[in-house]
């Protein structure tokens, strides 16, 4: 069967196609060259509208452990957005945290045809993927979590030599069927199971000796001298702590021009100055993200409203335990592993700290020169739902609509922040840059993320608007691997997308020393831990694709 | 993953059946018969090593084709005004399916281990917790608090596999073992150095009471009597005293042996407490269960439809209820007038006996009084197909493994059939 789609404003930045009307083809689920005299089955007209790839979320938080614990500590929340069942769609419920299916459809309605799990708990993948398995639509993939699981720690601890550790994290990264390594407060998840309730970057943890500064160097080493393409992606330390943006400027300059992404920046961006000792550090943290080729980060953007956190870094949120909102929250130790932190969370635009948490987001995506370095997320749903996406791409795209919206902030937090002064507003191409182009190329798909033939035909269609919000809300048409799944904002086809994953080479000596770690520590044997492939692809609908390592950003 | 030689002995059988996910079990397979030859206890021997039973699909207790059980199945679901469908003691798969089915119909779900689940899903709604899982209590537990419990008997390895090992970092003659309530039945939590557990026991009535007042002296709350459920106060005092110098205290229930009205207040102020002690230490709770596939029913539940149990479908969207959609409650109402009840591991946890309907997907070999309108006997995750369940501690699943060739179809299997027959009977 051979698609059509005509005359559509086509913005492909990975061909540096900024706006120009071509036709496109589809054949078997890929874009394809115009075939010579071949006949067109299905035409779409797309004249006047706007064509991108499908958009891609490098950061969500969208199935594992924390996630469904997260839902199924709010049932008021899930009550105000019931989702009903209808001949194609299942039921669910939205908002906060949407179930799976509400969150595959959700996705796809806005033109998101791919999303990644940013906090893979090793012994907790298996949960990750069946719940990834049950979002329809999508394409997924998740981050391997390492940083303060306790054989990584033992190994540094010991010595170990930088081959050693890259086998383990390539074993993880194998065993656990993700595409990317992440760590989140390294060291500090482990720290706090020892009663540590802090951990900076050159603090060392009790029991180990070992600084989060060591753990930082040695993962992004690891993933560099793999070549896994993602690079690691790096929840500092301080989460959310006043002050925090020193430590985030020294994990940057520490990292020595190793590549990192730095995650949920705008949470780890605080200064400490004015009569509230909160500031912004926006400014600082842009500098040097501009000076440093080597970094990406994104944002996680807050917006006004009811959320809920959910994070690996247990310590931190058990910190913040206290401004849970409705005051309800759970912390676990998890399997000598990770950790992880639940608590719901309101954020209020008359609050001094949430609305400067605002500004200083927005700041930084609009003083980061790069759109090919910072990326588009609310952490969802830490900052704020997945679905507020097109919210917050109009207040990139129209500062007369960002300053006014500004205007109704805590009047000493409009005080605190530069933002109604920055002029830059992102273009289209910059908005397909940062959603489609660079965040393929940052996880590491070569075949999504663009329009040039070969491509995965995971395609989205707008109706121009001023109203940028109304137009990233409700895309006329979205396509996946070449299936008209979206019409008029409506979910009409409901297709099942692949996992992404990596498979790194590594020395198989390390699976005897891990089979007898875990025969004495853990409590299962180490082949039952492992997650073998049919097990994601069983029920008939999911796979998985393996990505190569190709190190395309190694030093 | 689980592996088998050349004489029919499998290693490494992860158990569905203990709770504890122990997967460490030697297994020989001999036809369809069933032997634990190694690490096996008295809970997970009996459920892998009884026959294999009745595998004929019946109508009325008569044997029918699967295509005809599937197919009256199908007929007495979709002509109910509200059907339910309980007992979901299954695997992912399986549930996975129940809830489409329900979502098709219009359906409640509830699970048959839900009335002990409520006892903590009510207090993580309400006030939240701090837990930890079984590899956190193997290495770091200094000291066991058990609360109301009587673990060995419904966890029968629990100690030998958690506690009385060398964790990296508290040694097995380090810890220490209390509890509060119910006395041990047998010699699990003694250590292998002789060491008795401190026994504070007291009826389950006075439970509530003894739990508040530990709570308060853990917090240097005056108190004005001398005891409480016959414990004396200096002993609590002396526990509360633990609880703040151990390094690592955890503190184990399981929901299910807590029988008494409102239990869920004793586990809130249990799981407060701990909050309470992780001002200045560390301490988490270890709230005991996954046995019969209930962790994953409320797993699979929670992801899909955003609530654990106890959901109804019937106005299209889910709708959550832990009083309303309480299966005890649904039947004595008379609020459902169909049944589709299903136990894949257990053959003697039978339906309720109720006057409507009753279709039964189950493990062969159950023994009804009064045989269902339908039975379809399904495989057991984890012996006859493979799947996913969740053991205790909710992080992990574990990954089944088909040991036999029985031709019994997985409850997945028969939900998705059933399923289609309901649609072609509606869109008809």
């Amino acid at each position: 069967m051979l698609i059509k789609l005509t005359g559509g404003t086509v913005y492909d930045p990975a061909h540096r196609v900024n706006g120009r009307v071509h036709d496109l083809y589809i054949q078997d689920g890929r874009i394809v060259d115009p075939p010579a005299g071949a006949r067109v089955d299905q035409e779409y007209d797309l004249r006047g509208m706007v064509v991108m790839a499908g958009a891609i979320d490098m950061h969500t938080h969208i199935g594992g452990g924390k996630v469904n614990i997260a839902r199924t500590l709010l049932p008021e929340d899930h009550r105000a957005d019931p989702v009903a069942h209808t001949e194609h769609l299942r039921s669910g419920c939205g908002h906060a945290a949407p179930s799976t299916l509400t969150t595959g459809y959700r996705y796809a309605e806005m033109g998101f045809t791919a999303a990644f799990e940013p906090a893979v708990l090793p012994v907790n993948a298996r949960q990750a993927h069946m719940e990834m398995g049950d979002i329809p639509i999508l394409d997924k993939g998740g981050y391997v979590m390492l940083g303060s699981d306790d054989f990584l720690l033992r190994m540094m601890h010991d010595g170990a030599d930088q081959k050693a550790i890259n086998d383990y994290v390539a074993f993880t990264l194998n065993a656990s069927q993700c595409i990317g390594v992440k760590v989140v407060n390294p060291g500090g998840i482990s720290a706090f199971k020892f009663n540590q309730r802090a951990l900076d970057l050159d603090e060392e943890h009790t029991y180990y000796g070992v600084t989060p500064r060591q753990v930082l160097k040695v993962l992004a080493t690891a993933v560099n001298e793999l070549a896994v393409p993602h690079p690691l992606h790096v929840h500092g330390c301080n989460l959310g702590v006043p002050g925090n943006v020193e430590t985030t400027l020294k994990t940057i300059s520490g990292i020595e021009g190793l590549p990192i992404h730095l995650t949920h920046i705008q949470f780890h961006s605080y200064g400490t100055e004015g009569d509230f000792n909160f500031s912004s550090g926006a400014a600082r943290i842009a500098e040097a993200i501009n000076a440093n080729p080597n970094v990406t980060v994104d944002v996680g953007q807050i917006l006004f409203g009811q959320t809920v956190t959910a994070s690996g870094d247990a310590m931190h949120q058990h910190a913040n335990a206290g401004h849970a909102h409705p005051h309800k929250w759970v912390c676990m130790d998890i399997e000598c592993d990770a950790g992880c932190g639940v608590v719901p969370f309101r954020y209020r635009d008359k609050n001094f700290v949430n609305a400067l948490q605002w500004a200083i987001g927005l700041e930084i995506f609009l003083l980061v020169e790069d759109p090919w370095r910072v990326f588009l997320t609310t952490d969802h749903p830490n900052g704020a739902p997945f679905t507020s996406y097109p919210h917050l791409i109009r207040l990139l795209m129209d500062r007369s609509f960002r300053n006014e919206q500004l205007s109704r902030l805590h009047p000493e937090a409009q005080r605190m922040t530069t933002l109604a002064s920055i002029e830059r507003e992102y273009s289209l191409y910059e908005i397909a840059v940062m959603t489609r182009a660079a965040a393929a190329e940052l996880v590491g798909l070569s075949d999504r993320g663009h329009l040039g033939a070969g491509a995965a035909a995971d395609i989205t269609v707008y109706v121009p608007d001023d109203d940028r919000e109304k137009m990233f809300s409700r895309p006329k048409y979205v396509f996946k691997d070449g299936r008209l799944v979206v019409r008029d904002g409506q979910v009409v086809d409901v297709v099942w997308g692949t996992t992404h994953v990596v498979k790194p080479e590594y020395d198989p000596g390390i699976e005897k020393r891990l089979a007898s770690y875990f025969d004495r520590y853990q409590t299962m044997k180490l082949d039952n831990f492992i997650i073998q492939a049919d097990e994601i692809s069983e029920d008939g609908r999911g796979s998985v694709t393996i990505h190569p390592c190709w190190g395309g950003r190694g030093v | 993953m689980a592996n088998r030689n050349e004489q029919g002995v499998w290693e490494h059988v992860p158990s569905p059946f203990c709770g504890i996910g122990s997967d460490d079990l030697k297994i020989r397979v001999s036809g369809s018969r069933i032997e634990v030859l190694e690490n096996g206890d008295a809970v997970t021997r009996e459920a892998f090593e009884q026959p294999l039973g009745e595998t004929r699909p019946m109508i009325s207790g008569k044997p029918v084709s699967l295509e005809e059980a599937v197919e009256r199945a199908a007929a007495v679901l979709a002509e109910a005004e509200l059907p339910l469908l309980a007992g979901l003691a299954t695997d992912v798969a399986g549930m996975r399916a129940a809830l489409s089915l329900a979502d098709r119909l219009g359906a409640v779900v509830d699970n048959m281990n839900s009335r002990a689940a409520m006892r903590n899903i009510l207090v993580l709604q309400d006030s939240g917790w701090m837990t930890t899982t079984l590899a956190e209590v193997k290495n770091r537990a200094d000291l066991l608090l058990v609360v109301g419990t009587d673990v060995e008997s419904l966890f029968p390895r629990f100690f030998q596999r958690h506690i009385w090992v060398d964790g990296m970092f508290v040694e097995a003659a380090d810890r220490e073992v209390v509890y509060l309530g119910k006395a041990p039945s047998g010699y699990a939590s003694v250590s292998p150095d002789g060491r008795k557990p401190t026994v504070l026991a007291c009826e389950d009535r006075d439970l509530p009471a003894v739990v508040s007042m530990l709570r308060l002296l853990v917090n240097d709350r005056p108190v004005g009597v001398d005891s409480v459920g016959g414990i004396e106060i200096q002993a609590l005092k002396e526990l509360a005293g633990r609880l703040k110098s151990a390094n690592y205290g955890v503190i184990a229930w399981a929901a299910g042996a807590l029988e008494w009205e409102h239990a869920e207040l004793t586990v809130q102020i249990t799981c407060e407490m701990i909050k309470d002690l992780n001002q200045r230490t560390r301490c988490s709770g270890l709230p005991l269960g996954g046995r019969e596939g209930d962790q994953t029913a409320t797993q699979v539940c929670g992801w899909q439809t955003g609530y654990p149990v106890r959901v109804r479908f019937s106005r299209g969207i889910p709708e959550y209820d832990p009083y309303l959609n309480a299966t005890e409650r649904l039947l004595e109402e008379g609020e459902v007038d169909a049944l589709l009840w299903l136990s894949a591991y257990n053959s003697s946890r039978l339906p309720p006996r109720v006057g409507v309907p009753t279709v039964v997907l189950g493990r062969g070999g159950m023994n009804f009084d009064q045989p269902p309108e339908v039975y379809i006997p399904v495989g057991v995750p984890g012996i006859d197909h493979a799947g996913h369940t969740y053991r205790t501690d909710n992080v992990v699943a574990v990954r089944l493994f088909k040991l036999r060739d029985s031709g019994l179809p997985s409850s997945a299997q028969v939900l998705e059939a059933i399923e289609r027959a309901v649609r072609a009977k509606l869109s008809s």
